[in-house]
């Protein structure tokens, strides 16, 4: 991102609340058509998607094929030029910003990992916490009185409650991905957006984290980012492949690392 | 959830400290008679009255700068409010007593041919009224102020700047006569307070005493703020603003929140002070004061609210002996103390303690040292 970005308008059109319109899909997400420009690159040319409740989806593709433009587009954090992206049906993500997509029960884990350094980690967890995000709320509500086994449950879900009470600036790289995971799961969202959640992780973490994410597709939609293969093929879920910000191919994994094209885009000619 | 508590052992000793002081200088001013070696003289009460006064506009800073990341520097314009509104106040409560004799038109309203009172004096006759008007004027001007820029998601050095443009547009706007403030010499000769005679030795004790007791009470209201779940919220702000909103937050609400009652603060701080130094003028908007107010927090550690206020009493401390033994000097002190302070304790005196003595999670706390230039590219990641 640019300076010049500080100045776009923003929109605060957050007309989160009983959905106004009729469902028009029974998708969870419906993305179509969706194209982004940046400075005349072409991010996104046309992708369209759609993901079903309970669903979970790994995307793949090499770089530059609009893996995160894709989930910017999802979050607010870029509005496409052009396209549709409806979540459940009936809200239009591309009308709002980044806290009432939240709100409507979008999470997201980026690529680098960001937590709240200065916070311990059961804080981090605590802010996550779904309920009310207004400032007098958590002034004077519920959020202060939390129980420490609500929390508790949580940190030995991620397997991080012996770090319960440090900072998280201390934790390591591949903790501190647990903790974004677990500040999703925090969020409670219908849809959880993570990110290359095994990038810099050892072999058995890795097996964790599938295992990990498995067990939180039983009752949530999850959309995985990935490059490594192993673990695209440990979470045993319908695999997208994006190449040059348009779906090149859908299907199993066996049936996507076998598609030609898939072979061509990953290997050269 | 264990809460961090209300009052830390750095918050027992400011406050025992700060009770000592205003049960000790009252004691030594009021008890002991003129004549004696061990007598405070007058005019040291209402000194010290004036140093906790900047003491809590340090404070109010602190409260927004430490835990937010919003570098003001402006935080004298919302001082100068809060000073004015008492000021206004004071004027009517002169009366008759004026040189002219209006018993209406304060003099500066005669000596400027004004046929009738201006419809914004209304009402501060009344010191409820104007107590109100010291927490709403610059609370109203804060909150308006922030939500444009926060909403806007203007941060770091550009909010900076237009937070001085405020004070120095206020500082214009206040100098002018037709303002129907006093202009360029302010609001002054105050005669009562609440019935009293402001010049009066029991009088100044008692503003000194209360100015303690503001001090204690901004304290506890800026700790009960940054210890709940909602200054967990500013210090995720303040530290990956981008990231809270993913959380579903709007970073601009809570920003907004801590900027109006920081502003209250220091008008508060702004309306203790000019009962205690006689006089407002317009150059309390003068942007070197917002500055100065910087200076102080950053020298008492920033982002850990005792420390802002014992910045203030040690810099305005070392100000008056300076401009009194050596008058040129004291500008040149306050670049170097804070060139010092900046390269060799950036953490501030308290913040350094911390960092030596504090636990983990308390030195994890403290905010990052201070940008010099505008992170611009902070948002994108991912």
């Amino acid at each position: 991102m640019s300076g010049t970005d500080l100045l776009e308008p923003i929109r605060h059109d957050a007309s989160v609340g009983p959905a106004t319109k009729k469902r028009v899909t029974d998708a969870l997400l419906y993305l179509d058509d969706l194209k982004v420009t940046f400075d005349g690159y072409r991010a996104l040319r046309g992708l369209s998607l759609t993901l079903d409740r309970g669903e979970m989806r790994a995307i793949i593709g090499p770089n530059g094929a609009g893996k995160t433009t894709m989930m910017d587009c999802i979050t607010g954090k870029t509005r496409p030029d052009t396209g549709t992206a409806l979540f459940d049906g009936t809200y239009d993500l591309t009308r709002l910003d980044e806290p009432a997509i939240a709100d409507l029960g979008i999470g997201r884990k980026f690529q680098k990992p960001t937590v709240f350094e200065s916070h311990t980690v059961a804080d981090n967890i605590l802010l996550a916490l779904k309920g009310p995000r207004s400032g007098v709320a958590s002034l004077f509500g519920w959020r202060n009185r939390v129980e420490a086994e609500r929390i508790d449950a949580l940190l030995t879900k991620v397997g991080l409650i012996a770090h319960r009470g440090r900072p998280a600036a201390d934790l390591s790289h591949g903790q501190k991905q647990w903790l974004e995971i677990g500040m999703l799961l925090a969020q409670d969202p219908k849809l959880l957006l993570v990110d290359e959640p095994v990038a810099g992780m050892t072999d058995a973490e890795t097996a964790e984290t599938a295992t990990l994410l498995r067990e939180i597709a039983r009752d949530h939609a999850v959309i995985v980012v990935e490059h490594d293969m192993h673990f695209v093929r440990a979470l045993e879920c319908r695999v997208t492949c994006l190449h040059e910000g348009a779906v090149l191919a859908e299907g199993s994994i066996d049936a996507v690392s076998a598609d030609p094209k898939v072979v061509e885009v990953y290997l050269g000619r | 959830m264990t809460r961090t508590r209300l009052i830390d052992p750095k918050g027992w000793i400011f406050l025992a400290a700060l009770a000592a002081f205003c049960l000790v200088v009252p004691l030594l001013n009021l008890g002991i008679p003129e004549g004696s070696g061990l007598h405070l003289p007058t005019y040291l009460v209402s000194l010290f009255g004036k140093y906790l006064a900047f003491a809590l506009l340090a404070l109010s800073l602190d409260l927004v700068w430490g835990y937010c990341g919003i570098l003001s520097l402006g935080h004298g314009a919302f001082f100068g409010l809060g000073g004015y509104a008492m000021g206004m106040y004071l004027m009517r409560q002169i009366g008759p007593r004026g040189v002219y004799g209006n018993p209406v038109l304060p003099d500066f309203m005669v000596f400027l041919n004004y046929k009738e009172l201006p419809w914004y004096w209304l009402g501060f006759d009344h010191f409820a009224f104007a107590a109100l008007m010291v927490l709403a004027v610059p609370g109203l001007l804060a909150f308006v102020f922030g939500w444009l820029a926060f909403r806007s998601r203007v941060t770091g050095v550009y909010l900076s700047i237009i937070t001085q443009a405020m004070t120095f547009a206020l500082m214009l706007a206040f100098f002018r006569n037709d303002m129907g403030l006093g202009g360029n010499n302010g609001l002054t000769d105050f005669k009562d307070i609440l019935g009293f005679p402001v010049q009066a030795q029991g009088t100044r004790v008692a503003l000194f005493v209360a100015t303690g007791i503001a001090l204690a009470l901004g304290y506890l209201v800026a700790r009960f703020m940054t210890v709940s779940a909602y200054g967990k919220i500013l210090i995720a702000v303040r530290d990956a603003e981008s990231r809270t909103r993913f959380l579903g937050y709007r970073p601009e609400h809570y920003k907004t929140l801590a900027f109006t009652v920081s502003a209250m603060m220091a008008g508060v701080a702004g309306a203790l002070y000019v009962p205690q130094v006689g006089i407002i003028n317009p150059g309390e908007f003068a942007p070197t004061n917002s500055i100065e107010a910087v200076i102080w927090v950053a020298v008492g550690g920033r982002g850990t609210l005792v420390g802002a206020a014992l910045g203030a009493v040690i810099v305005n401390y070392a100000k008056t002996v300076l401009t009194g033994a050596l008058p040129d000097a004291w500008l040149f002190a306050l670049g170097a103390l804070f060139v010092v302070v900046t390269l060799f304790m950036p953490k501030g005196i308290v913040g350094t303690l911390i960092e030596r003595f504090g636990s983990r999670r308390a030195r994890a706390k403290l905010p990052p040292e201070p940008e010099i230039a505008p992170k611009l590219a902070e948002e994108g990641q991912g």
